[in-house]
């Protein structure tokens, strides 16, 4: 497998979903070597910009094409400066692209039952995964949260690629009013499933954690940290995860996540420095 | 992106000499990573390869594992960053078997970074890369201690000179080590003036800038570390005035400078200033191709200025006017031609 590239790619299209901004742009060479759960880091401002640091993307909608047909896409919503820059960007102009970046979804070696899970635009890099095992004969469901209906993402396009997609809202503005771990144990019994997949905020991924734990299944998520680099080097966006071995280390989340297993990182100690992560006596 | 070997020199115009030195270490060119923005080299090298680089300076590493302080180590600030990633690194051991490894079977150049908790360390540090094959010592006396009361032993002269000599002494003596230095001093020039006296090489400038961001959601320091050290462009002046200091403090010690260099004419700035070798950081988390751009820019900025080798132009700046038109009449070349 190839690694990262860094490229230049033009903007195709930019179309806006709910509150996001959905961006196509031409990267044959991030599209290559792509798998579902990677991620691309944009650089954002301009070559003389102030803001130095790359934003980072999930991926989907990845089309590798030949050389010159490579397109990707990924989801913007209004957060900072940055992507307040990339919102105003429009089909032509060239974004700076690092990518693909990450650990992919570790996809089952057989067909098993399996429940998706995204919170607001999270679903996006589910929409690839839900095709890889669809493919490989698996039994899906989806299930789509957001605090309110503008803030959902990819629903439709998931309808079309499963059937049926359960949607959720915080204010019962679509779907059933609550949250995404609602309707879980239900879908995960009802499908029997063996593997739960989320992408979403981190409170959800520890909630969908848990409730894949009640049904002694595990859940693979994507979890989203502050990062500079997006390449490893930088060292800002670790979490504390639970090893094989029984030790809990500081992980980078670009380049030994963004997919974790729910059960290896410790999310009540996110953000603190627990007493036996590896080298805490060292501090 | 563009290679590092590929010329940058136009029709016309000569090649330039790239070759520099650091003390006793010969560079094939003037541009290395910065400590803490390469790790040990291994990822930049999915990017390009790291041998092209006059050297590949790693993440500071102490003798045990270290985790690093708790998220959010890092915030954006304008054309910077604020880090408090707090030295997470793996250990001298781990870090002589693998990444050490990992830059001798890719040719890499290897300047090491050491840190330490008090000069005992330091020196355990030293011993311990007594027979390995490194090209470079660079002794990262801008971290925190516990001999200075949570100072850093670079802003202490006594306590610089202390660990300098004291690591000079343990340290293989091919190997030059270079004093990295804080800019966070009331006087660089002393303390640059003592590590040269303990024994120093040379000199490694500048460190991280102290610095602090309030979150204003949280109304709380943004950092876990509360405090961070501010590094990119935004710190670039105050960079290159320490080389500038520290050229004319110590004159016969190479320097690698450092501080904000995005840019093929940043570097230049800091040869100007007295650096002998340039080192690139923060850039990197902006463009994983910085640091090999930077060396292709950087040698079109010296043959657009006649200069024919990159080791004329260090501390060019100090000379005066007359000396400089000078030099250039000399090769009948004018200063910008």
């Amino acid at each position: 497998m190839s690694g990262p590239v860094q490229e230049q790619g033009e903007i195709f299209d930019v179309t806006k979903v709910g509150d996001y901004l959905q961006f196509t742009v031409v990267a044959p060479g991030v599209a290559q070597s792509y798998r579902p759960g990677q991620f691309v880091a944009v650089a954002v401002g301009g070559p003389d910009s102030s803001m130095l640091l790359r934003r980072s993307f999930a991926l989907y909608g990845v089309k590798p094409g030949g050389e010159y047909a490579g397109t990707i896409q990924f989801v913007v919503a209004a957060k900072g400066r940055g992507s307040q820059w990339l919102l105003a960007q429009r089909a032509g102009a060239r974004l700076d692209l690092v990518g693909p970046l990450g650990v992919p979804f570790p996809l089952p070696r057989e067909s098993v039952p399996a429940v998706l899970v995204g919170g607001g635009y999270g679903t996006a890099p589910l929409l690839p995964l839900a095709e890889h095992l669809i493919a490989a004969g698996s039994e899906i469901e989806l299930i789509v949260g957001a605090s309110t209906a503008s803030r959902l993402f990819g629903e439709l396009a998931a309808k079309r690629l499963i059937g049926s997609v359960t949607v959720t809202t915080d204010d019962g503005s679509a779907g059933q009013r609550g949250w995404v771990t609602d309707p879980l144990p239900s879908a995960i019994e009802r499908l029997g499933a063996e593997i739960v997949y989320a992408c979403g905020p981190m409170g959800m991924l520890r909630a969908v954690g848990e409730v894949a734990a009640a049904h002694a299944i595990p859940a693979q998520v994507a979890v989203e940290e502050s990062m500079a680099c997006g390449i490893g080097v930088c060292m800002t966006c670790v979490l504390p995860v639970r090893g094989e071995d029984g030790l809990t280390r500081f992980l980078r989340s670009c380049v030994d996540g963004p997919i974790f297993d729910a059960s290896r990182i410790r999310w009540a100690d996110v953000g603190t420095l627990p007493a036996d992560v590896l080298g805490a006596d060292g501090m | 992106m563009t290679a590092a070997t590929e010329s940058s020199t136009g029709p016309g115009e000569q090649a330039v000499d790239m070759r520099t030195s650091l003390a006793s270490f010969q560079l094939p060119n003037p541009v290395l990573t910065a400590s803490g923005c390469a790790a040990a080299g291994r990822e930049l090298g999915q990017f390009f390869d790291v041998a092209e680089l006059g050297g590949v300076v790693t993440k500071s590493i102490m003798l045990k594992p270290r985790s690093g302080r708790p998220t959010p180590r890092m915030a954006e600030t304008p054309s910077g960053m604020l880090n408090s990633i707090g030295l997470q690194g793996p250990g001298i051991d781990s870090f002589i078997a693998n990444d050490l490894a990992w830059l001798k079977q890719a040719g890499a150049r290897s300047v090491v970074s050491i840190a330490g908790h008090n000069t005992e360390e330091f020196v355990n540090l030293a011993k311990r890369l007594y027979n390995h094959p490194i090209d470079l010592l660079e002794v990262n006396i801008s971290c925190p201690n516990v001999e200075s009361r949570g100072q850093v032993f670079a802003c202490d002269p006594t306590a610089s000179a202390r660990v300098i000599s004291a690591v000079r002494r343990a340290a293989n003596p091919n190997v030059p080590i270079f004093a990295k230095l804080s800019p966070d001093v009331t006087d660089i020039g002393l303390i640059a003036r003592s590590v040269a006296d303990a024994g120093a090489d040379g000199i490694s400038l500048i460190n991280t800038l102290l610095g602090l961001v309030i979150d204003l959601d949280t109304m709380r320091p943004a950092l876990g570390g509360v405090t961070g050290g501010l590094s990119g462009p935004a710190i670039r002046p105050v960079a290159i005035r320490c080389v500038w200091q520290v050229h004319q403090a110590v004159p016969h010690l190479p320097l690698l400078g450092m501080g904000g260099i995005k840019t093929g004419a940043d570097a230049l700035q800091f040869i100007l200033a007295g650096a002998s070798a340039v080192s690139v950081g923060t850039a990197i988390f902006n463009d994983p191709h910085a640091p090999v751009r930077i060396l292709a820019e950087l040698q079109a900025e010296l043959a657009a200025r006649g200069f024919a080798s990159v080791t004329e132009a260090v501390g060019f700046a100090h000379r005066a006017v007359a000396e400089q038109e000078e030099f250039f009449a000399s090769r009948k070349l004018g200063v910008g031609a």
